[in-house]
């Protein structure tokens, strides 16, 4: 039997031959990303590190500094950079969101393993990268030694045909997938498929990050030309992609022809099992605020679909809409455009790029009872504020149109014809 | 008992049967830049108010589907501190286990052990060997053992003693 993708990268890194579902194997570590949280004034710093060009520092969650710990965090930060010579420091206004930050300067390349704290990592599977959210403790380790153990996991694989109706965007897909597979904790996800060619790099970072709220180990996508070109802008660093091999084993099969889905929602407080068709709802939700943001969905083609949506039109009373970009770059792009003129005539506010309210740390935490709808990444009970607020989760389109109606809607009429 | 090997354990249950419990309910974004104490006390606070006051070093968890879903903020580092001696669930989430073998919190996946406990049974828990007996009431189950590179890390007390040995920190 081959190997799937997952399979070849951890073989290649751990110098085994075939690897199995099952095995433990102890791997090199390409890309070790370490965000603003993992520093503290008690958290322990190493004495010696194995190879400062393989950490990069981006500062991310808790920017600017909503509190006196956090900016100490930062400062020490600042610190460790400094004194271990780090070059890939993102400080504030110079990056965003660690996942997007990643995937724009090319840090996770095809065939690569990479680290970060954050649960969100399996994002650079986007980019055929293996990788995943580790323990702050084990990211120590790993700055110290260079490696760490994986346990290789059975595979899941989303066999993607067809092309999108323009209604329907990456976070609708992977909603869908969360309706027909639910949780496939204990093993990987791999996409493929003729449909992987039809999906923007955008769409794809979307699916590989939210891969995580069905608790996957990791999320790999194949590097096709879309990919290397891409690549070959931003970085010089050489790669070498891992593809499955047909005769690679899988714990289960879910063919999905985009062409037939339609605009989703998640229902509050868990994603597998719990979505479903927006039109479908079957009840009527009045929201308190809207969110588009995150490295799930702060996206240039966000902020285009909720600028499109937004266009010409005023969001409803009482209700907020707050925008968050994944990175700095992103934001620049959308002013460049015009799409945050757009939103701000609309009433939106646009804030500067953070992890924000999507983990609920500020610029945007939702009171008692109130509703949200959110092309975040996560919607637990309590997750971006009160344990008694409800989060909805759908694509941003559907979140910008929301927002206009003033309650849960499909977006297509909104849409027009552009799309 | 008498044991000391950290992966044989003996000791009370605690059922938290719910699936897919997250790390959140362990250790709220509220807590992050808070004090040791202060974390520990919002364990599972809002989840299950007042178990912070009854649970005793020694105590097992036991855990439903998919258990410590969430982030890798370190929820298994507060129940280790808590001095939970074991947490035995139907699965683990991958994430979490990880954390758990990190700081040196025995655990282990066993299918079916929801049904095998009531709370306050006296669980023996090995783990070195995938089995779980109820001596409560005179039941067996399996589970999925440590492997063996992982026990030596939970057995070294977890990653940060391996790497003041080593000179690291």
């Amino acid at each position: 039997m081959g190997m799937t993708m997952a399979e070849k990268i951890l073989s290649r890194h751990s110098g085994n031959g075939r690897v199995r579902p099952g095995d433990i194997v102890v791997c090199d570590v390409d890309k070790i990303i370490q965000i603003d949280l993992t520093f503290s004034a008690t958290a322990p710093m190493p004495k010696r590190i194995v190879d400062p060009g393989k950490i990069a520092v981006i500062l991310d969650h808790a920017v600017p500094a909503p509190t006196i710990a956090d900016a100490e965090g930062q400062s020490i930060a600042r610190k460790f950079v400094k004194d271990f010579g780090i070059d890939k420091f993102y400080d504030l206004g110079r990056g965003g969101i660690c996942h997007q930050v990643v995937l724009e300067n090319g840090l996770a390349l095809p065939g690569q393993i990479l680290t970060c704290t954050d649960s969100h990592t399996c994002a650079s599977g986007a980019f055929n990268c293996v990788a995943r959210g580790m323990g702050p403790l084990e990211m120590l380790q790993i700055m110290c030694t260079g490696k760490t153990w994986y346990q290789v996991a059975p595979t899941v694989r989303f066999e993607l045909s067809g092309r999108k109706p323009p209604n329907v965007f990456g976070k609708d897909v992977f909603l869908h997938l969360a309706d027909i597979a639910g949780s496939v904790e204990g093993h990987n996800i791999e996409f493929g498929g003729p449909g992987v060619a039809e999906l923007t790099l955008d769409d794809r970072a979307t699916l590989a990050t939210m891969a995580a709220e069905l608790s996957a180990e990791f999320a790999t996508f194949p590097a096709d030309n879309k990919v290397a070109e891409y690549l070959r802008s931003v970085t010089q660093e050489q790669f070498d992609p891992a593809e499955s091999d047909a005769d690679a084993e899988y714990a289960a099969t879910y063919p999905v022809d985009l062409s037939q889905l339609r605009p989703y929602v998640a229902r509050p407080d868990f994603i597998p099992h719990n979505t479903l068709p927006v039109t479908e709802l079957g009840e009527d939700v009045p929201i308190d605020q809207a969110f588009v943001g995150s490295c799930a969905n702060g996206k240039l083609e966000d902020f285009r679909v909720a600028a499109q949506v937004v266009r010409g039109r005023k969001i409803a009373p009482r209700v907020r809409f707050i925008v968050t970009p994944s990175s700095q770059r992103v934001l620049k792009e959308a002013v460049r455009l015009g799409y945050v003129e757009t939103l701000l005539e609309a009433g939106a506010m646009v804030t500067n790029s953070t992890c924000g309210a999507c983990y609920g740390g500020h610029m945007g935490v939702v009171g008692p009872n109130e509703v949200c709808i959110t092309s975040s990444t996560r919607n637990f009970k309590g997750r971006m504020g009160s344990p008694s607020a409800r989060i909805y989760m759908a694509s941003s389109a559907t979140v910008a149109a929301s927002a206009v109606a003033g309650r849960i809607c499909d977006p297509t009429a909104y849409l027009g014809d552009e799309v | 008992m008498s044991n000391s090997d950290p992966l044989v354990v003996q000791g009370r249950v605690w059922l938290f049967a719910d699936d897919n419990i997250n790390t959140d309910l362990m250790m709220p974004q509220t807590v992050f830049a808070k004090s040791l104490e202060v974390q520990l006390r919002h364990v599972f606070a809002t989840y299950r108010p007042g178990w912070i006051d009854e649970v005793r070093p020694g105590d097992i968890l036991v855990g439903g589907r998919n258990f410590g879903t969430g982030s890798s903020r370190p929820g298994s580092m507060l129940l280790k501190r808590l001095g939970i001696a074991a947490l035995v669930a139907e699965t683990i989430n991958g994430l979490f286990y990880r954390n758990c073998v990190n700081y040196a919190l025995p655990a282990m996946e066993c299918s079916g052990i929801r049904t095998l406990v009531n709370e306050g049974d006296t669980l023996r828990v090995d783990i070195t060997h995938g089995s779980v007996e109820n001596l409560t009431r005179g039941q067996q189950g399996n589970g999925v053992r440590m492997p063996d590179f992982l026990q030596a890390i939970v057995r070294a007390g977890g990653i940060m003693e391996r790497l003041k040995t080593e000179g690291y920190l």
